[in-house]
């Protein structure tokens, strides 16, 4: 009877997780950490905070965008168009910087960016279609918008010294890379408004039940509208670092960010069934990624071999979660 | 006339393609002719012979994301192995890669109970990273002439590799549509945890459309590299986008328990047909993204609509 009790009470968590349990819950802070003393004792280049900015650096852009993404993901949806849509946008940005000067060049960005992100949060949070193919044909259908607007060139901002729009992406503020500083600030901003705001307190709700969530009220149809703006507010903060960096812009530039953004975001253990996740997580399970790639290039390994790490990473963290929720390490069919 | 409204609405991608021929035929004077029927044929396989296999991971419920790298891998294995091997044995080795990655990503899905999303989007990575280690970011060619001749070769004057996909597509049909394998595979996608209630080995099922899948992939890869006497290690990129584009035009739910072959075949047409003509109307490729994005959404939005009619989606 005692111990019935003491597995009800909520204070005991501490003392009776299974090996199993305890990796399933701070199995991604476990990961980190030894992600770091590895790499530490290995090289003794690592441990800086020069190469720990350099690490974020890296970061910053596909963690900016998962930032957003992870609002989608835990409210149950996913977008595959964040990819098409930094090239949009990077693109944008940068063709228009010449014509019509920075400070507009960057408002029409995020006005058009903006709008995509409303076509796609109008498409499944209102007409409530599937949102895996609806971001794959926004995919696709961005791609086609990005070429037919650059006309298939590349684009180049001409006078690279003598604009501040380089401030994005090239600039430090108290030693801080200016994207690794948008990077931070964002995923504090986000963080508190999803855990400390009603907003956030919804998108929990919608995602873990839906139907339970609009009958008590809330308004599925607009929440899941406004995760999509914010995904695609963070893939333009994305393409405000990568135009200022590069000064210039493939009209593919984003193709393929879509699913290394999603390895970020399951990586921190949202899971994809929505209704649970946490941006901290999400910054994390980024980091990782990019410390694995910055890690093993020290360590003199073929830039390549990060994909195969990175593929056994996803595959045993998400397992490692799932194992811990189901208590058995196999699955039972 | 029921007969067609009932068409319609089981296969409205078939309208579609029949309406896509129609308009290319009356605006482009070389559009209906043979020679570029087999053409599209032959540009339909690629995606065609993926997208066979994705129809029967997608109606058990999964989906397969590692498709493209195994395009790329088998390709650069069936080529680069040719000078060592031979081309049979380079080919073999190809297809083993496809079945290996097939049965890895089906044993994983499987046995930890990850999902397949999760699995294949992380073999997506890891096999990409594969395919540039082993090809050290190199292209390589293939030799020996007789391999690309094959891709160019013609049987009756219809080429062999849009023989190849049609054979393969009519074995694909018969397999869902006539075996346990294809019963049991709707009844999983349909309805997980009843098929296992059931007695229905969900596992198994899932392991053997993974290696079909993965075999397909890699034959489609190989057929890819004889068509060009040559391999990249950028190949199949965005693939799997692609296939999963036509298996859900051809009808087939994300969800499971829904699709079919032919629908497929559709979409797989659809695609093909839109490219070709709108490359003879000198369209700029790009449009053809937008037009292929939009009419995704489309189908899927009528789909919705005629569901929610019924209280049932598009069947066989």
């Amino acid at each position: 009877m005692k111990a019935l009790l003491g597995s009800f009470r909520p204070g005991s968590k501490n003392s009776e997780l299974s090996p199993l349990q305890f990796f399933g819950k701070h199995g991604i802070s476990v990961a980190f950490v030894l992600c770091v003393v590895i790499f530490s004792l290995a090289t003794d280049r690592f441990l800086s905070a020069d190469n720990f900015f350099t690490v974020v650096m890296q970061a910053s852009i596909i963690g900016t965008i998962a930032l957003g993404v992870t609002f989608v993901v835990i409210g149950g949806n996913l977008d595959l168009s964040v990819g098409s849509l930094l090239s949009f946008a990077t693109v944008l940005v940068v063709d228009l910087h010449d014509k019509v000067g920075p400070g507009t060049a960057i408002i029409l960005m995020f006005v058009f960016t903006l709008l995509i992100g409303a076509v796609n949060g109008y498409l499944i949070g209102y007409l409530r279609l599937n949102s895996l193919i609806v971001t794959l044909g926004m995919l696709s259908a961005i791609q086609g918008i990005t070429l037919v607007y650059s006309g298939g060139k590349n684009v180049d901002i001409s006078d690279q010294e003598n604009t501040w729009f380089a401030f994005f992406g090239r600039e430090e503020f108290l030693g801080i890379p200016i994207p690794a500083l948008i990077f931070i600030v964002l995923g504090i901003a986000l963080q508190i408004v999803l855990l400390k705001s009603g907003f956030g307190r919804k998108i929990f709700a919608i995602g873990g039940n839906g139907t339970a969530a609009l009958f008590s009220g809330l308004r599925r149809n607009r929440l899941v509208f406004s995760t999509y703006l914010l995904s695609a507010f963070t893939t333009g903060c994305a393409a405000l670092i990568l135009g200022s960096r590069v000064m210039g812009s493939q009209n593919n530039v984003g193709e393929g960010y879509e699913l290394l953004v999603l390895a970020g975001v399951i990586l921190g253990g949202t899971s994809l069934l929505g209704g649970s996740g946490s941006i901290i997580r999400t910054v994390i399970g980024v980091l990782i990624l990019a410390m694995i790639q910055n890690g093993l290039l020290l360590l003199g390994y073929p830039y390549y071999t990060q994909w195969l790490v990175t593929w056994v990473v996803i595959i045993v963290a998400v397992w490692l979660d799932i194992a811990a929720k189901r208590g058995k390490l196999l699955s039972t069919y | 006339m029921n007969r067609i409204v009932d068409l319609i609405k089981k296969q409205p991608i078939w309208i579609f393609v029949l309406v896509c021929i129609v308009f290319f035929s009356v605006s482009s004077p070389y559009f209906f002719d043979l020679n570029n029927f087999s053409n599209i044929l032959v540009q339909a396989s690629t995606i065609g012979l993926i997208a066979l296999g994705m129809t029967f991971v997608m109606i058990n419920g999964n989906i397969d994301l590692s498709v493209g790298a195994t395009v790329a891998l088998a390709a650069s294995l069936a080529v680069g192995l040719q000078s060592e091997l031979g081309i049979i044995g380079a080919v073999a080795v190809g297809l083993m890669s496809g079945i290996m990655i097939g049965a890895l990503n089906g044993i994983i899905a499987w046995k930890t109970g990850v999902d397949a999303f999760i699995v294949t989007l992380g073999a997506m990575i890891g096999v990409r990273g594969l395919v540039f280690i082993y090809t050290d970011e190199q292209s390589f060619y293939a030799y020996d002439l007789a391999y690309s001749d094959f891709g160019a070769s013609e049987i009756f004057s219809i080429p062999v590799l849009a023989l190849i996909f049609i054979l393969l597509t009519i074995v694909a049909h018969l397999i869902l549509k006539y075996t346990i394998h294809g019963r049991n595979v709707f009844a999983v996608g349909g309805n997980r945890v009843a098929a296992k209630e059931a007695g229905i080995r969900v596992g198994p099922h899932m392991l053997i459309n993974f290696i079909l899948v993965g075999f397909l992939a890699a034959l489609s890869g190989i057929l890819l590299s004889t068509q060009m006497g040559a391999s990249t290690p950028n190949l199949g990129r965005n693939y799997e986008l692609w296939t999963i584009t036509a298996v859900v035009l051809g009808g087939t739910r994300l969800t499971g328990g829904f699709g079919s072959i032919i629908g497929t075949l559709g979409g797989v047409l659809a695609i093909a047909i839109l490219r070709n003509g709108m490359n003879l109307l000198q369209v700029p490729s790009f449009y053809v993204l937008i037009i292929l994005g939009s009419i995704l959404i489309i189908v899927l939005f009528i789909d919705k609509r005629f569901a929610e009619q019924q209280g049932q989606g598009v069947g066989a």
